[in-house]
């Protein structure tokens, strides 16, 4: 159920209207509007903020390891519409794997990728999931909360 | 001469797809290419002379900056941003403490506010030097780089005037600036603006009609507004399509809504228009550093947060208070309420976000760095369809990305 604080915002009472219980939940802090949606719909939600709300440009996306929350893993997508100049924030938790946005949006490709790489979610239907930024031979997923900062790969100790 | 056969060198992989004439030839730009501008490759499928299928791969500079500074306290993190686009740092140090500043609900006095805008558009001006000078030198211009560089040494020095470095200059701090600004910055910027005019006439006059430059650019790199929009394009690529955005106007932040200044565009969407509207914006920076200049008003530079900002030494060192303080902050920091927030600026090369997530800790949780250069690198594949790899060389100068910024 959405909180009533944002249930009367105008974006969310559209998406509630359109697609009942897609939104999850929902802040406004700061004069950002996050709405929280249900992982299994997200791009039916994407595409009607697309189509009807003129959210034409996906601005990014990325994740938040909440470990040891389960499940873990908050994948953040950022959007703008820049006939009203607003951000919206979409937020949808998951364990290991979420649908892919890039058939609404084709900027996702390498965010998505970004997120397979760094955190080990996966995004099906995605065209090329491959990692992006770490060497593709790379073993874990380094902005993971269970991931040390340093003395993981290489150990600077001294030979005993 | 036709009977002698070369063997094939063993990095360029050809398939031939027709047992005919014609072949696929599948070359290898970079990872060391001096015309991408830092270490990108760039896999290009080629038929004849023209580019069927570009492929960028990057990550070569991922130096794991987000992941660093998760375990560093919220003011350690502002050199880190340097070191995301080093060559438009301080727009880097704004964003990110624009989005602390959002989270604590702190209000930065106006001096500090003015400061922050002016030194910002001289980055702009720095960072749309280097472009302009590695880009000409692309399309084989050399003079222009030599000129630029003579340029940037200047702005170089006012950077290390203001703050004590060059490059890294880390003055922006959370709460305001690092230090209040040198004594005679005022003849520093004075001269500056006096300087500059002339010198971007000269730029002009060296490019705009000169007949190689244009027959290079006019008509090159065009990619549709749609096209764009889709892969997540910002800044100057898209204001050279003839769309008016700019975030300094559409979502104002520093105190840029007090300035008057134009957003120069082009219908064009060419890397020539690309290059008028990057012309245009110095002019248009320009104008808003004479405005601060004028109206710079006095007062405080840091906020009056003491459990925030660093007290000042002497007041350190005379009151017991401050000094207290002073190591609280030094050694476990300060804490942020949790939440999150996104804030944007609008950067040399386009949107610069910083989403960031605090666990009402001293230490930031999660900070996601949305640089305009990866966005706009995603439009390669696009850009790069079915044109001369001759011209590819000026269209990926015309995108004007950091590869710092890419793989952050």
């Amino acid at each position: 159920m959405l909180p009533e604080a944002i249930a009367a915002h105008p974006l969310a009472a559209a998406l509630e209207a359109r697609l009942p219980g897609a939104a999850t939940g929902g802040t406004l802090e700061n004069g950002e509007l996050v709405l929280h949606i249900d992982p299994a719909r997200i791009v039916e939600a994407g595409r009607f903020l697309k189509t009807d709300h003129k959210f034409i440009q996906l601005t990014g996306v990325t994740c938040v390891d909440w470990h040891p929350r389960e499940p873990r893993f908050e994948i953040v997508y950022l959007l703008r519409s820049y006939e009203t100049n607003v951000y919206l924030r979409l937020k949808s938790t998951v364990a290991e794997s979420i649908d892919s946005v890039y058939e609404i949006w084709r900027s996702a490709d390498w965010y998505e990728r970004e997120i397979f790489d760094l955190f080990g979610v996966k995004f099906h239907n995605h065209p090329d999931l491959r990692r992006i930024l770490m060497p593709e031979n790379w073993k874990g997923h380094p902005l993971r909360k269970d991931y040390p900062v340093h003395g993981f790969k290489y150990s600077y100790a001294e030979p005993q | 001469m036709a009977d002698i056969e070369t063997p094939a060198a063993p990095y360029l992989e050809e398939t031939v797809i027709d047992s005919g004439t014609t072949r696929e030839m599948t070359l290898n730009m970079g990872p060391q290419h001096p015309s991408t501008h830092g270490v990108l490759r760039i896999v290009i499928k080629l038929d004849g002379e023209i580019i069927t299928d570009a492929k960028a791969d990057i990550g070569y500079l991922h130096t794991g900056i987000e992941k660093q500074c998760e375990s560093k306290t919220w003011q350690q993190v502002v050199p880190l941003t340097d070191r995301v686009d080093y060559l438009s740092n301080l727009s880097n140090n704004l964003a990110y403490c624009l989005a602390v500043e959002k989270l604590l609900g702190l209000e930065v006095p106006l001096r500090a506010q003015y400061f922050r805008v002016m030194l910002s558009e001289i980055t702009r001006i720095n960072s749309h030097l280097i472009w302009l000078g590695t880009s000409a030198i692309d399309l084989g211009a050399m003079s222009v780089f030599f000129y630029c560089f003579r340029e940037r040494e200047e702005i170089l020095r006012l950077f290390e005037f203001f703050s004590g470095q060059r490059m890294m200059t880390s003055y922006f701090r959370i709460g305001g600036l690092a230090l209040d600004a040198p004594r005679g910055w005022r003849k520093w910027i004075k001269k500056f603006l006096d300087v500059m005019p002339s010198r971007i006439e000269m730029w002009e006059n060296l490019l705009n009609e000169n007949p190689i430059f244009k027959k290079r650019t006019q008509g090159v790199g065009f990619i549709s507004l749609e096209d764009m929009l889709d892969f997540g394009v910002t800044g100057p690529m898209l204001r050279g399509a003839g769309m008016k955005v700019d975030l300094r106007k559409d979502v104002p932040y520093s105190s840029y809504d007090k300035f008057t200044f134009d957003v120069p565009t082009q219908t064009s969407n060419d890397v020539y228009g690309r290059y008028l509207v990057r012309m245009e914006e110095m002019k248009q920076s320009l104008r808003i550093i004479q405005q601060c200049y004028d109206g710079m008003p006095e007062g405080d530079w840091t906020a009056d947060a003491p459990k925030i900002v660093l007290p000042d030494r002497e007041r350190m060192k005379t009151q017991m208070e401050a000094l207290i303080y002073h190591f609280k902050i030094v050694t476990e920091g300060f804490r942020v309420p949790a939440g999150d927030v996104y804030q944007a600026v609008e950067s040399p090369r386009g949107e610069l976000g910083y989403y960031v997530v605090s666990d009402g800790t001293s230490k930031p949780y999660r900070i996601f760095m949305r640089t305009p250069s990866f966005g706009n690198l995603q439009s390669l594949a696009k850009l790069f369809e079915r044109v001369p790899i001759a011209d590819s060389i000026a269209s990926l100068g015309s995108m004007d990305f950091v590869l710092g910024d890419t793989d952050r």
